[in-house]
């Protein structure tokens, strides 16, 4: 049923034009369009300071533009705020911090509201079933600040999520969790798309973990950025141009790694000893 | 010997002296309370400590202008409060850079008023009044004006509670709701000027903190809910209050007709309550901390 915060079917939920981003005198993201429909998971891959979180928190309207446009359901960024949820790249709750995860979730809701909380009513079945999304009923009432990283990581979904946003951003999402939650996260990204038609859009330093799910890809290296499918993008003539300097491109049993070519081209003995181990899981303790 | 510990309610009560240190006493204690719960959250500790002692600036100045003290120790901690605002309340190391240099500007003012209104004006306790507070010796028609000012404050919290609270967990989760969180930051810090002008005048400039982080420190060492915090804040500060009023009073036949000063007896019980809050948590939290760590099993899957 279509009504005015709906985009038309041919306008994507997100379209980047021409973005472009100055913060302390250097350019840190340049010419960078994206156009992401519903249903899309994305994959914004890059290295350290290559710009993915200014990326995110300017399609949030937090970090101020120098050039281009960002449009959301076809309007600005700042009626579309609903639309977004945003989970941090670093979380950290205060140990002393008087909230529940559940106070938290419910906060997503009702954050923006001034008053005291007289309608909880209203928000305690979104929240129950945010905390069902994520997996966090079992320490649904246990303090932020006394939980793991993971589980902080999982409330703060739950947060992003209860509002029903259309596109949920997250910023390295998979940097502090051991192998099986890694697993376990990338799993319910993939669910959140598939079955509640969310757009998702995830940084990560590394691809490999989210290939299973990916369906789109943003290689951003020093501000630029190529974009399309994973066959499209991590080829060595893409990510060549991208970085400047010719690269190799290693797949082994579905997994990628991105090596600058050796000084003398690309040298047997170099790529012998990069082989990369079979993806079984490593044995947790 | 009976006098001593027998208290004289209806002389106590009738004291106007008392009525108007209890009124205002425990508008400080409400003030201070909520505010302080806020200000530890947000790790504003310092910030919070420094506008108090440099309210005394304003104090000491208004006796040299011949105004209320109210207003004197209120425009210095606006003034502070706008200071650090402008400087930057962002990064904590930056924030704390921030606050000391404000902080030294606004002592070295006070050296210098203090000075002045001691030797041009007759005002010779100004000193003690300014920095410890004079709780008693404060005019009536002070404490509708002080009722006024705590109503509008507690009203301000009470609006912008839940968003101060996610502000509190997470600035940035708050900016993505689209809350405007620099003006809210500032409406906190002037509200905090006020916390601190209204302690000055109870237990004295340099005294502000222990009312602001004392009971509100307490609270949250056992409230697990944020009503429970601000609630139990709330109630710590105005016993405190209300406990050292009395027994400064009742202490002048402790001291064979000297009373010890109430900022004395507040302070002290605020300690009390900060120390009594961490042995209760020591002693009978330790069962909540252990039940309130995840399970190993359910790490495996979630953490
Ligand atoms: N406030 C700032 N002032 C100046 N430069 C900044 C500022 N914030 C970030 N930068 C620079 O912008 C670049 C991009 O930063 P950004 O945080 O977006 O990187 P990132 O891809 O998220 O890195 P990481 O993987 O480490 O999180 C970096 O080179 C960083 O040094
Ligand atoms: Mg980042």
């Amino acid at each position: 049923m279509p009504s005015s915060s709906t985009p038309a079917p041919t306008e994507p939920l997100l379209q980047i034009e021409n973005l472009g981003v100055r913060l302390g005198g250097r350019q840190v993201l340049e010419g960078l369009d994206l156009s992401l429909e519903s249903g899309v998971l994305c994959g914004l891959i890059g290295e350290n300071g290559a710009g993915k979180t200014t990326l995110l928190r300017s399609i949030l309207g937090l970090q101020r533009i120098a050039s281009g446009t960002i449009r959301l359901a076809g309007g600005s960024v700042g009626k579309a705020r609903d639309l977004v949820g945003y989970v941090p790249q670093k979380i950290a709750f205060d140990p002393q911090l008087p909230l529940r995860t559940r106070d938290l979730v419910e906060l997503g809701l009702s954050g923006r509201h001034f008053g005291l909380p007289w309608r909880r009513r209203r928000y305690q079945a979104a929240t129950k079933a945010a905390l069902a999304a994520v997996g966090a009923e079992h320490f649904a009432d246990q303090r932020l600040g006394r939980l793991s990283g993971g589980q902080q990581q999982r409330a703060v979904i739950a947060h992003a999520l209860v509002r029903e946003p259309r596109l949920l951003l997250l910023d390295e999402p998979l940097a502090n969790l051991d192998f099986r939650s890694t697993t376990s996260l990338v799993q319910l990204l993939g669910t959140l798309v598939r079955e509640h038609g969310l757009t998702v859009l995830v940084t990560a330093h590394d691809m490999n973990p989210l290939l299973p799910v990916l369906d789109r890809l943003v290689y951003l290296v020093g501000g630029r950025a190529a974009t399309g499918t994973v066959d499209e993008v991590v080829r060595p003539d893409v990510l060549s141009g991208l970085y400047g300097y010719p690269v190799t491109v290693l797949r082994h049993h579905g997994r990628f790694l991105v090596l600058p070519d050796a000084p003398d081209g690309p040298g047997e003995m170099r790529h012998a000893g990069t082989e990369l181990p079979p993806p079984s899981p490593r044995e947790e303790a | 010997m009976l006098q001593a510990l027998a208290v004289d309610w209806s002389a106590f009560f009738a004291d106007s002296a008392v009525q108007t240190a209890l009124v205002i006493g425990v508008c400080a204690a409400l003030i201070n309370a909520s505010l302080g719960v806020f200000t530890l959250l947000r790790g504003h500790a310092f910030a919070g400590h420094a506008l108090g002692d440099i309210s005394s600036a304003g104090g000491a100045a208004s006796f040299l202008l011949g105004i209320s003290a109210l207003w004197g120790f209120l425009g210095m901690a606006w003034a502070a409060a706008l200071a650090m605002a402008w400087l930057g309340l962002r990064e904590a190391r930056e924030r704390d850079l921030a606050t000391g240099i404000v902080l030294g500007a606004g002592l070295g003012l006070t050296a210098l008023l203090l000075y002045l209104a001691m030797t041009t004006t007759s005002a010779s306790g100004s000193t003690v009044t300014v920095l410890f507070g004079s709780l008693f010796a404060l005019p009536p028609s002070l404490a509708p004006v002080v009722l006024l000012l705590t109503f509008g404050t507690l009203c301000v919290i009470v609006l912008g509670y839940r968003p101060l609270l996610l502000i509190a967990a997470d600035a940035d989760l708050a900016r993505a709701q689209g809350i405007p969180v620099a003006l809210l930051e500032l409406v906190y810090l002037l509200l905090l000027g006020l916390a601190a002008a209204i302690s000055a005048m109870t237990v004295g400039a340099i005294l502000a903190t222990a009312l602001l982080l004392g009971p509100a420190g307490a609270a949250l060492q056992l409230a697990t809910r944020p009503v429970w915090a601000f609630l139990l804040a709330a109630l710590l500060a105005v016993l405190a209050v209300v406990l050292g009023i009395l027994l400064s009073w009742q202490s002048y036949y402790w001291f064979s007709g000297t009373s010890w000063p109430v900022s004395f007896f507040i302070v002290l019980l605020t300690l009390l309550e900060y120390l009594g809050a961490g042995l209760w948590t020591a002693f009978w939290g330790g069962s909540t901390w252990t039940t309130a760590a995840p399970p190993p099993s359910a790490c495996a899957e979630d953490c």
